[in-house]
């Protein structure tokens, strides 16, 4: 179950009702003249996708960026957001090759995204491995969940 | 030979493979994008593989058909619950046929960065000979 944020629906169902609604859009979308392109992300639709999950005392943010080194990528944090930006080099080869196939794409990103919670920017930890960029973000103290004991 | 350009990169979904063999584990299974080019001594191809380590790369070439098949593990520890998810994790594979015959001892695969670049050197083809007739 997602939490809203930036007004991303959650998946949760409302009513019974809802739920065949979605199923028939679903359904139209299938058996309509979706091209595959434009599959209704849900997502933002900037590079790079990401996925976010957290638990008690972190938020964890991971992008697949194959190609990306650590110098190529910029990091800045507020307390309420993170940015991430930096470019996708590829090599030119030498002169006189022959393509055959060219998937593959260079380019700028640029992305902020907004925490759902208050962060600290101090303690921010990320790491860049086999082209997977894992960031670990500490909730600040305050917005973490306190137990609250009952007489 | 083409200059870096600085064109913002847009978001490409991941290309899910409709797999014709069952999985022995579910999971789902992605085509990584490929560059492949030669010259006149070798093919090289380049395949972004995200999140794929070495000791899980499985790289095959039997009968001109060249298989690619990279593992990734599932990065969410327990005790993690989903707020946004964008895209999708499972492994890559790929296929394709050869056109060239390769000479199998000097394949080279680097993988840096989730890059895997492929060198596959073409068999060195036989010199011509002009071949003497003996009269008699």
């Amino acid at each position: 179950m997602y939490r809203r944020i930036y007004n991303v629906p959650s998946v949760r169902f409302r009513s019974a009702f809802e739920q065949l609604d979605r199923m028939r859009r679903q359904f139209d979308r299938f058996l309509g003249d979706d091209a595959g392109g434009d599959r209704g992300m849900l997502g933002a639709g900037v590079f790079p996708q990401i996925n976010l999950t957290e638990d008690a005392d972190r938020f964890y943010l991971r992008a697949e960026l194959p190609g990306v080194t650590s110098d190529d990528i910029a990091m800045q944090a507020t307390a309420k957001n993170l940015s991430i930006s930096g470019a996708r080099k590829i090599e030119s080869e030498s002169d006189g090759v022959k393509y055959h196939r060219r998937e593959r794409e260079a380019g700028n990103f640029s992305r902020m995204i907004t925490m759902p919670t208050e962060i600290d920017p101090d303690r921010i930890e990320a790491r860049l491995k086999d082209g997977i960029l894992t960031i670990r973000v500490p909730k600040a103290e305050a917005v973490k969940p306190r137990q609250i004991s009952i007489n | 030979m083409k200059d870096n350009e600085t064109k913002e990169l847009k978001v490409k979904e991941k290309q899910e493979l409709a797999s014709p063999a069952e999985l022995t584990r579910p999971g789902l299974v992605f085509t990584p994008s490929v560059d492949i080019f030669e010259n006149e001594r070798e093919i090289v191809l380049l395949a972004d593989m995200p999140g794929v380590q070495a000791q899980a790369l499985n790289i095959d070439l039997r009968d001109n058909t060249l298989t690619l098949e990279g593992g990734v593990e599932s990065f969410e520890a327990d005790g993690e619950e989903a707020v946004l998810i964008e895209y999708e994790v499972g492994k890559y594979y790929r296929q394709f046929s050869l056109s060239e015959v390769i000479d199998q001892n000097k394949i080279d695969a680097q993988l840096n960065n989730g890059v895997l670049r492929l060198t596959l050197p073409k068999v060195e083809k036989a010199a011509p000979r002009t071949i003497t007739v003996q009269a008699g």
